[in-house]
């Protein structure tokens, strides 16, 4: 411990820089309202400018014209952009059927969102919830094809089996990480990979294998472990929307509860904040970071579940798309909150399916969303740079009395 | 050479830390730079260093104002320092750790090792460091650690040598021969500037003394002409009582009895290696000793932080060996611990959920899982109230709090339990004097209530003061069961290096 | 600071020493019996050491019977165990795993071969290439690692030099794609960098946040731009170069000699980097800035020049590296072309210690896995290809566990440095 030699016996704020301050900065444990959504919204904003620009610079048709026809390269330019956006606005909240679609795609990032968001709460970085995500769906998909009852026994079952599935495959480098220090990190960046190598191997074998079929689909679930449409009274297939969206809320809240109502929360967030103080406190701290990395992984894997029982209805290799790297970025733009992960995940649901629409009306790929993606992401992982831009007032800038290396 | 400081001033966000200080230090002579922890010794000497740069004054060496933008400047005008948290690479040897930023090379930036192991055994030789070159710093002892700090000074050719309270974790032993080697630097025609709080120290060594307080040099004295009650009073500022107020002590039952005591540390290495004490109710049992003898563990074991690898813990006459630290929380045992912010403290909580940081999970702060808002908030308010924390309300992050202030919801968190048992480490340490008199204080009132109070401390002065049974730990073993009130700081010293008097 | 006595080992380190023991004995165990008595009367397996194409075509093919050598091995294995458990082998000890770890490989081929004829050569000239972009990974994360800077991002380098390689070598030629993807790689390392070092943000965070950037435009761009224009992404191929005399020597010859620029290169940046690192003025100062960097500080180092330096040596590593995915391999780019061969990268690094050769060593165990499961399939053995896949990462999870000798980065890995 470093003797803080400056600080008088006035009151200026001993801040000592404890380990791992800057990640609790930039996930957004521990801030305050101001930061916690000013810098999201901004971020989004920002991203958005950013990738109009690069609409602009990547239209080699508009670029040639600029040379000899400025207004006529302008005008094509801002038609891109705005048709662009607009499909998106109208891809996305446009009708019964985009905000189906909406809602849709925002089911399971909410899931994985909750689960890295809940990871960072406890100071751990979940980069394996597209590892969890399919170990759970895999799981979800097994009952879902091989258990035959009731849709109320079914359904719950197969959800429940997701979990537990991402809860395994979470708890795994949460023990790791407990018992031998072993970065979870590069532990679950590694499970990732042997997990996308088991589902390759498990759906070509009998277990999975759909009869007579010789490319790796699985069999299909039964309809009662499929998740109900809500407005499937409609008859209109192409409202997708499914009770996903609710057992997606129904977590949200439920890790709200956790978080911050019960004794096992206060016990996360002493771990995420100062594991050193939580084991002083008498917490097991070994087994509060294996809980903490197996609730995450359930999370994921109700995530991978909702893929396959409310919209697939069966598994095929690329069933978890990029639904674990998509779920670190709703975390942090939702300042690892319950509620901030709920709107990241409607905010981005509504780009992916504002994209659909935009690929077919313009020749802009569904890319340029990963590209708002990570342009957010940037916008949030450097909260200097926004403050600058925007010059936002935080708590922070009261106290840079650090003195230094704190041993 | 003469170094002069001129009217230095430097400010920090809120805090005057130097004040148009002026110093000056010539070759051949020790300079004792005397102040409290705050009182911006550091701050000076960085700036002398070229760590940091002053908002006003200059540096003059020999007539010739010097700016310096870095260390190297430093470096090159002269100006060694050794700091106090040694600035040693734990992996590299000694040779790598004394030449790396002046790293002889045979062209191409190719390494020359061998003059350079060559020019460390000729300063080792000449000043008396025995080092050897090629170990690893991990492996060396602190004793050895800083004679390699000194090493890498004089190999830069330091005509002024800086030390920054460099006997901190030496034995009064080392600390004699740690002398010896300063002056015989001194009188190869080094200058000296000692900086210390440790009031008999910087009598025994100093040429001249100065004394900082608050950031303002408030004078200067020759050791032969001052005693340690004058320096304190210019350190602090007003008469400072080295006594603390208490009454006798009424020993009662026994409390805490430990037997035979192993701790291993995290290498496996013993700490403890065969402890036995008792204390009693209504008693302060201090525990005197070096730092790094075995306290640590000690601690960690008595509140089960870590388990013993033999012997045997007892609290009221039950076996609590190896309990997890939780249960014996609830056995009545209180933990005020050595290092408030990574231990005792969760910094990103509110000051409300720091104090119920021990009983969160039990009533009335939680059912079953459940936690109660309002039972914690009422609590919370009123032990901030009882335990007179300054704080704005009990809902910001404790960070906000001072040193002081953050010790003191520890304290109130901790004392306001029914406890039988408080184990104090470090209590008062980085504490400003209000804050200590204020802890000691309380600490008397739970002895005079029948609590049993250990306290391990490595200030000998405030463990003298406090304890009514003055224990002294070296090797992992409680060397001395002394009565503080007949003993001599001389003698205790003498136990605390291992000798007997 | 430590109050350390200088202990011989640490009961800690003589449990891990025991572990290590047992686990070659398992090893001869297992050996003996699945390869061994497994492979009793399945006859010989026959080894290629040369191709038709060789100088040298007619040197023999290495025979073994498959059941023998899986006896000696196991026996040597054995051997390896019991020094292990008794006395330890103290510096040798890395250097011991990696043959007793080669052992066994050799052990299971000669189970998996026998009776059958198998070309060793091809394999292991597949093994090198595969692990050129593996181990150019690896030395990119080694040189940000040593100080102290986390670098995530090798795959968003490696992709994005590989996109800018295959654009501009289809129009400027291969030189200037190879400059232009080292470039690539520099600014990406540049802004990871600037936002770690500068801005203090967390360094895993960027790193994600930098390959998620580079994949969605490079394939968005790629979509966009390269779809309808494929002038624009058409390269040559760098072919494999034969160095006279040496390239002709048999088995040898053909894995290390003659081969393309890129596993030259890694070969060469293995040995600069080695030297470097352990015997200049730039290696003592930037391992000090990864160990210490407040010490480095006081003596006057510059800890965030050092740190830029170093990011951005490795980020041009790591362009270059990407290039390969295009001038060594396909001469075109297609979305996401690395797959994944950044974070193998990451591992190979922790694998080998974050040393150079290790880092080689390690490349190369995981490119010659890789190589394996292609042709597993050949030899029709009982073991799925997709397990065979799995088995890097697997071990590197053990490695990182540190099950098998403890895996320990620079000291003030991933730590931002405040300087006042």
């Amino acid at each position: 411990m470093s003797t803080n030699d400056e600080s008088p016996s006035v009151t200026p704020p001993e801040s000592v820089e404890q380990e791992g301050s800057f990640f609790r900065d930039l996930t957004g444990v521990g801030a305050n309202w101001r930061s916690a959504v000013l810098v999201p919204v901004l971020a989004v904003f920002s991203a958005l400018i950013v990738a109009a620009i690069i609409i602009a610079l990547t239209d080699i048709d508009a670029l040639r014209l600029w040379g000899h026809d400025p207004g006529g390269a302008f005008s094509l330019t801002w038609h891109n952009i705005s048709g662009a956006y607009s499909s998106l606005v109208v891809g996305s909240v446009g009708g019964l059927r985009a905000i189906s679609e909406t809602l849709v795609q925002a089911t399971p990032l909410i899931l994985a969102g909750l689960s890295v968001a809940v990871g960072f709460r406890a100071g751990l970085f979940n980069i394996g919830a597209q590892g969890q995500l399919l170990v759970g769906g895999m799981f979800a998909l097994w009952v879902g094809f091989t258990v035959h009852a009731p849709v109320y026994v079914h359904l719950p079952l197969a959800l429940l089996a997701g979990a537990l599935g991402g809860a395994i495959w979470g708890g795994i480098p949460g023990l790791l990480r407990a018992r031998t220090g072993a970065h979870e990190v590069i532990t679950t960046i590694m499970l990732n990979f042997v997990a996308l190598r088991l589902v390759d191997y498990y759906l070509k074998s009998s277990w999975f294998q759909a009869v007579g079929r010789d490319d790796p689909v699985s069999k299909s679930i039964d309809v009662s472990a499929q998740l109900p449409r809500v407005f499937g009274f409609l008859d209109r297939d192409d409202v997708r929307v499914h009770l996903g969206i609710v057992v997606a809320l129904l977590a949200a809240w439920f890790v709200y509860w956790l978080l911050f109502k019960t004794t096992i929360g206060y016990e996360f967030r002493a771990v995420g904040l100062n594991p050193r103080g939580a084991l002083y406190a008498g917490m097991s701290v070994t087994w509060l970071i294996v809980g903490v990395m197996a609730v995450a992984g359930a999370l994921a894997g109700l995530a991978g579940a909702d893929r396959v029982l409310g919209v697939l209805h069966r598994g095929s290799p690329g069933f978890a798309g990029t639904l674990g790297f998509d779920a670190i970025t709703l975390a942090l733009l939702g300042r690892s909150h319950p509620w901030g992960v709920v709107a990241s995940g409607l905010l981005f649901g509504a780009l992916r399916a504002g994209g659909q629409l935009m690929q077919v009306r313009t020749d802009i790929s569904l890319d340029l969303i990963l590209v708002i993606q990570a342009l957010v992401v940037v916008f949030i992982a450097a909260p200097a740079l926004v403050r600058a831009i925007y010059r936002v007032k935080t708590a922070r800038e009261a106290e840079r009395l650090t003195t230094g290396w704190s041993t | 050479m003469e170094l002069q400081l001129r009217g230095i001033t430097k400010r920090f966000p809120g805090v005057l830390a130097n004040d148009r200080i002026d110093l000056t230090v010539r070759s051949g002579e020790i300079l004792g730079l005397l102040g409290e922890n705050g009182a911006g010794k550091t701050t000076l000497m960085n700036i002398l260093y070229g760590l940091y740069s002053a908002d006003e004054g200059e540096i003059v060496i020999d007539g010739t104002v010097r700016h310096f933008s870095g260390p190297g400047d430093a470096i090159a005008a002269g100006i060694g320092m050794v700091h106090q948290h040694f600035m040693l690479v734990p992996v590299f040897t000694v040779t790598e750790n004394v030449i790396l930023g002046v790293e002889p090379t045979r062209g191409g930036g190719i390494l020359d090792m061998e003059n350079a192991r060559r020019d460390v055994r000729e300063i080792s030789a000449k000043y008396g460091l025995e080092v050897d070159p090629d170990a690893l710093i991990e492996n060396t002892p602190v004793g050895v650690q800083q004679r390699v700090e000194i090493i890498k000074v004089l190999f830069r050719d330091a005509q002024v040598l800086v030390f920054d309270e460099p006997t901190a974790v030496l034995t009064p032993q080392e600390v004699e021969e740690f002398f010896g080697i300063l002056r015989g630097l001194r009188d190869a025609g080094k200058a000296i500037v000692f900086i210390t709080h440790k009031l008999k120290e910087v009598l025994t060594i100093s040429d001249r003394i100065n004394v900082l307080r608050r950031g303002r040099m408030v004078g200067e004295r020759s050791p032969g002409s001052v005693d340690e009650a004058t320096l304190a009073e210019m350190m602090v500022g007003r008469p400072v009582e080295l006594v603390v107020q208490k009454g006798t002590a009424q020993p009662g039952d026994l409390v805490l009895e430990v037997d035979d005591l192993v701790v291993t540390d995290d290498r496996d290495h013993p700490q403890v290696r065969g402890l036995s004490l008792t204390a009693r109710a209504g008693e302060i049992v201090g525990i005197a000793g070096v730092q790094g003898n075995g306290q640590t563990e000690l601690v960690e074991a008595l509140t089960g932080m870590r388990s013993p690898v033999s012997g045997t813990v007892r609290l009221m006459g039950e076996d609590v060996t190896g309990f997890s630290p939780r249960d014996i929380h609830r056995r009545g045992v209180a933990h005020v611990p050595e290092d408030r912010q990574h231990s005792g403290l969760v910094l990103g909580f509110t000051v409300a959920e720091n104090l119920i940081l021990d009983s969160y999970y039990a009533e009335p702060f939680s059912h079953g899982i459940r936690m109660d808002q309002s039972a914690i908030a009422e609590a919370g308010n009123r032990l901030v109230a009882d335990y007179d924390v300054r704080t704005p309300s009990i809902d910001i992050p404790v960070s906000n709090l001072s040193g002081g202030n953050q010790q003191k919801v520890i304290v109130a968190r901790e004392f306001s339990r029914e406890v039988r048992l408080i184990i104090g480490s470090q209590p008062t340490r980085g504490l400003d004097v209000g804050s200590i008199e204020y802890i000691h204080e309380r600490i008397v009132h739970q002895r005079d209530a029948g609590v049993a109070v250990v306290v391990v401390s490595t200030e000998l002065d405030e463990v003298m003061a406090l304890a009514d049974r003055l224990l002294v730990m070296f090797a992992g073993r409680v060397v001395a069961d002394l009565d503080p009130t007949t003993v001599t700081p001389a003698d205790v010293g003498l136990y605390m290096a291992g000798a007997t008097p | 600071m430590t109050v350390a006595v200088p202990a011989i080992r640490t009961p800690a380190e003589i449990r891990r020493a025991r572990r290590l023991g047992i686990t070659y004995l398992v090893l001869a165990a297992f050996v003996l019996w699945v390869f061994g008595v497994g492979s009793v009367g399945d006859g010989a397996a026959s080894f290629k050491l040369v191709r038709p194409t060789d100088r040298f075509k007619d040197f023999p093919n290495l025979v073994v019977p498959a059941a023998g050598l899986a006896f000696v091995i196991a026996a040597a294995l054995a051997a390896f165990g019991g020094i292990q458990l008794t006395r330890g082998f103290k510096k040798l000890s890395n250097v011991v795993l990696a043959i007793g770890f080669a052992l066994f490989i050799f052990a299971f081929l000669g189970w998996a071969a026998a009776g059958k004829s198998f070309s060793l050569v091809g394999m292991l000239d597949e093994s090198v290439k595969r692990s050129v972009p593996i181990a150019l990974g690896a030395l990119a994360g080694v040189m940000c690692e040593r100080v102290a800077v986390i670098n995530i991002a090798i795959e968003g380098m490696l992709l994005g030099g590989a996109f800018v390689a295959a654009v501009i070598g289809s129009q400027f030629g291969n030189f200037w794609a190879l400059v232009a993807a080292t470039l690539t790689g520099m600014v990406l390392a540049w802004v990871l960098a600037v936002l770690a070092i500068r801005y203090r943000v967390d360094q895993i965070i960027v790193g994600v946040v930098i390959n998620v950037f580079v994949l969605g435009l490079t394939s968005f761009m790629s979509q966009r731009i390269l779809a309808s224009n494929p002038h624009l992404n058409s390269t040559t191929l760098l072919r494999p170069i034969k160095i006279p005399l040496l390239g002709d020597i048999p088995f040898f010859g053909q894995i290390l000699f003659q081969q393309n620029i890129f596993v030259f290169v890694m070969f060469v940046l293995v040995a600069g980097l080695t030297y470097g690192l352990f015997h200049t003025k730039w290696g003592l100062r930037s391992r000090a800035v990864g160990e210490h960097p407040k010490a480095a500080d006081t003596l006057g180092i510059n800890v965030y020049g050092y740190r830029y330096l170093n990011v951005m040596l490795g980020g041009a590593i790591a362009g270059f590296g990407g290039a390969f995915f295009v001038q060594g391999s396909v001469g075109r780019f297609d979305e996401n072309m690395t797959a994944g061969k950044g974070y193998v990268g990451l591992a190979a690094m922790i694998f080998g210690r974050w040393h150079p050769v290790g880092a080689l060593g390690a490349a190369l165990v995981f490119g010659f896995a890789d190589s394996l499961q292609g042709k597993l399939a050949i030899l029709q053995t009982p073991i799925p290809s997709e397990f065979l896949g799995m088995a890097p990462y697997l071990a590197t999870i053990i490695v990182v566990a540190g099950v098998v000798g403890k895996a320990r980065p620079p000291a003030a890995d991933g730590q931002p440095y405040v300087k006042e």
